[in-house]
């Protein structure tokens, strides 16, 4: 009943929205709809037992959480049967409702990073009184609701309708700005995702017909398909995959289906980039997993890894090529997004212990992009700009913003301590355990490239002084836009030194439910 | 039945390459809705017992493809006060063969690709991936923003076409969203078309190239 309510907060909080008359009260709504969202996503966090502790789990730094990883192919088997018997692979509610393992992971990073966006939402939209923002706020509480209801169903077909809808519902906050480019943008994310998530339904179609051709009875329920998943015909399965992962792909900003992303990132108001980017593309990386798992179900694991990490690394090879030399820091921000969908993708190919390491990877990619997206919002509400030349010495003209900038680049391309430090290790540790010892040589030049790429950009961004232009706009650091910054950093530097048990009971039983067949 | 199905979806094949050769703009969502029609009259044919459900289905998306989705891009052409001409990137007679060789070939691999007892035939596979393929087609060969719109529509058609194999595994309830989505879909995507009209006085998507790099 809780998921019901869960689903039903962002409708009610929408429809509120469109009643409330005044614009400059109306985006409150968005703070006090993410509260209690967020409190109904701990509420079935804690109580659903997904708490249930790992031996040893809860550890820090990088030697000793390598020790546990290498401990754990002992400890899953029983785990793993435990974690059957509560659950049985998701709670199920009813027929349509149901919230499996990896769902969890991601339904605590979307929530707490809208509860993020929406403060600071408040305050953006207070600098842009001009605009009437009343489509704006049932957007982005539609776009929410979408996104929980992919998270939380279990139907195959269903989770694709929710999919398309959060498409649909944030295309007008795109378009916020009614600017030209803005309007391209939109263009270009209307159909690029919408074509390439009709394919993924045309892949759902393939799977489930996969079970007529050996005649069983077709269903598009995920627990059905992974019962029948071993007798169903291989060839309809992979072509289904195959389309699912072009398709989700697509949404999620695999290269060479990213091309609306830098626009999309780039053109969009800072929140609402921060929540495509932290929350969307990982829901879309769900739907990849969701796939590869019923293949990996099916005994053909092999096949999709072979797929995910080609593309894993071609989105990491694409994503260097076009940020070295970025001026524009939001482009540049969104081409990391594409990187690091390719290194979630290369954890979910190479699996084991990299699957972990991908799991907990949505979480810190997830904040660290919150964090670097407002905090790139507040520049460019600062310089009236978010290109190169324009921007300079960022860290003297906003001491908290420019600060978290430079540290969340630090944090993004993998420097201790923070949070995507761990989470990069443990899937290059994966990789070398796979013995896959050209991908990781890969994975440690492309991480390279991107870092010296991207630190040529953020360094002249942040450091030196700052021009004249930059000057005249008195925007400064306040609660609403430096407070949600500053409170996604501190969440990726907890993450990169301690991470609370309940949350590595998640991320284990995430991993868990993936490799273990049933 | 399996007759009337037949003939059905060997009309919508001749829709898909008139689709293809016609110059006309008008003439091409006039088909697409000739084409919605024709798919919404399958759902009763190819469900054992005819109920309220698979009725509706077929009510909606006649409703949905046929009348009010053509409507909406029949107004999105009018407000453009441009040239109603589709304009594509490779010649229409190249454009009908491809779709022709597309359909051929799916046509070929029937035999391969029905499972060995099925009850709807061998023609639903093909038709499919040959309304995929002009979909495809006219998504990548025409620049302007109405004729994309319709190629999306003309793949959705496929994927409609292939989901009758599926139709007792697939909800209602699933069904009725794909046609929201496709419906509140192709509703923003004619709001779009009509600002890139008033900001770029032109419908020609080619224009839509400053965002690079």
């Amino acid at each position: 009943m809780d998921v019901l309510a869960l689903i039903l907060v962002c409708p009610v909080a929408a429809a509120l929205a469109a009643l409330i008359p005044s614009n400059r009260w109306r985006p409150w709504i968005l703070p006090a709809a993410a509260v209690v969202h967020l409190i109904l996503v701990a509420v079935i966090l804690l109580g659903g037992g997904a708490t249930a502790k790992v031996p040893g789990a809860p550890t820090t730094g990088s030697i000793s959480v390598a020790t546990t990883m290498a401990a754990l192919p002992h400890t899953g088997q029983s785990f793993a049967q435990k974690a059957a018997a509560h659950h049985s692979g998701g709670i199920i509610f009813s027929d349509w409702l149901g919230l499996d393992p990896p769902g969890r992971v991601v339904l605590l990073l979307a929530s707490v990073l809208f509860v993020a966006c929406a403060f600071y939402t408040v305050g953006y939209l207070r600098d842009h009184m001009d605009h009437l923002n009343r489509l704006f706020c049932v957007c982005f509480l539609a776009f929410l609701g979408a996104m929980t209801l992919v998270i939380c169903t279990n139907n195959l077909g269903l989770m694709w309708v929710a999919m398309e809808a959060t498409t649909l519902s944030s295309a007008p906050l795109i378009y916020f700005k009614h600017t030209k480019k803005s309007i391209e943008a939109t263009w270009k994310y209307l159909l690029l995702c919408s074509v390439g998530i009709a394919l993924a339904l045309l892949g759902s179609f393939f799977v489930a017909y996969a079970a007529i051709v050996h005649g069983l009875t077709p269903s598009l329920r995920i627990a059905d398909l992974l019962r029948q998943a071993p007798a169903m015909d291989k060839r309809w399965l992979e072509a289904g995959f195959v389309l699912l992962l072009v398709g989700y792909g697509t949404k999620m900003g695999l290269a060479p289906m990213h091309s609306w992303l830098p626009d999309a990132h780039g053109e969009s108001p800072s929140p609402v980039s921060a929540m495509f980017s932290g929350a969307l593309i990982s829901t879309a990386f769900l739907m990849v997993v969701r796939s590869q798992h019923i293949l990996h179900v099916a005994g053909d694991g092999a096949y999709a890894s072979r797929l995910l990490i080609l593309l894993g690394l071609l989105s990491m090879a694409f994503a260097a090529i076009f940020m070295v030399g970025q001026k524009d820091l939001k482009r540049m921000l969104a081409y990391s997004s594409v990187e690091h969908m390719g290194i979630l993708a290369l954890g979910l190919g190479i699996g084991g212990i990299a699957l972990l390491g991908a799991m907990l990877h949505v979480l810190t990619n997830g904040f660290t992009k919150g964090s670097l997206f407002l905090s790139v919002g507040n520049i460019d509400r600062a310089y009236g700009s978010k290109t190169i030349p324009e921007v300079r010495g960022a860290v003297r003209r906003l001491p908290l913003s420019g600060t978290v900038f430079l540290l969340g680049f630090l944090a993004i391309t993998g420097s201790p301590p923070f949070g995507p430090f761990i989470s990069e290790l443990i899937i290059l540790y994966g990789t070398f355990m796979a013995g896959h010892f050209l991908i990781a040589a890969a994975f440690l030049g492309l991480l390279l490239i991107i870092f010296i790429g991207m630190g040529r950009t953020v360094l002249t961004a942040t450091q030196g002084s700052v021009p004249a232009a930059g000057r005249r706009n008195h925007f400064r650091d306040g609660i609403l836009s430096g407070g949600p910054v500053l409170a996604c950093f501190l969440i990726v530097l907890l993450l990169g030194l301690y991470i609370p048990p309940p949350v590595w009971g998640l991320l284990h039983h995430a991993a868990h439910y993936l490799e273990v067949k049933p | 039945m399996i007759m009337i199905l037949n003939a059905i979806l060997v009309l919508v094949i001749l829709i898909n390459l008139f689709a293809l050769g016609t110059s006309r703009m008008k003439a091409l969502i006039h088909a697409a809705a000739l084409q919605g029609v024709l798919l919404g009259l399958l759902p009763p044919l190819v469900v054992k017992d005819v109920g309220t459900l698979p009725l509706l289905m077929a009510v909606m998306t006649i409703l949905l493809k046929g009348i009010v989705i053509p409507n909406m891009l029949l107004k999105a052409l009018r407000d453009a006060q441009v040239k109603r001409e589709v304009e594509p990137l490779i010649g229409f007679m190249p454009s009908i063969l491809l779709g022709a060789v597309a359909t051929a070939v799916a046509l070929a691999l029937a035999g391969h690709l029905a499972p060995p007892h099925s009850p709807l035939g061998l023609l639903v596979i093909p038709t499919s991936i040959s309304m995929l393929c002009t979909g495809f087609l006219l998504l990548t060969t025409r620049v302007k923003a109405v004729t994309q719109v319709i190629g999306f529509l003309l793949l959705e058609n496929g994927i409609f076409v292939f989901g009758l194999l599926l139709l007792s595994a697939i909800p209602y309830l699933v069904e009725l969203g794909v046609l929201l989505d496709l419906f509140v879909g192709i509703f923003v995507i004619s709001i779009i078309i009509h600002h890139i009209n008033r900001a770029f006085a032109s419908q020609d998507t080619s224009r839509l190239s400053s965002l690079k790099g």
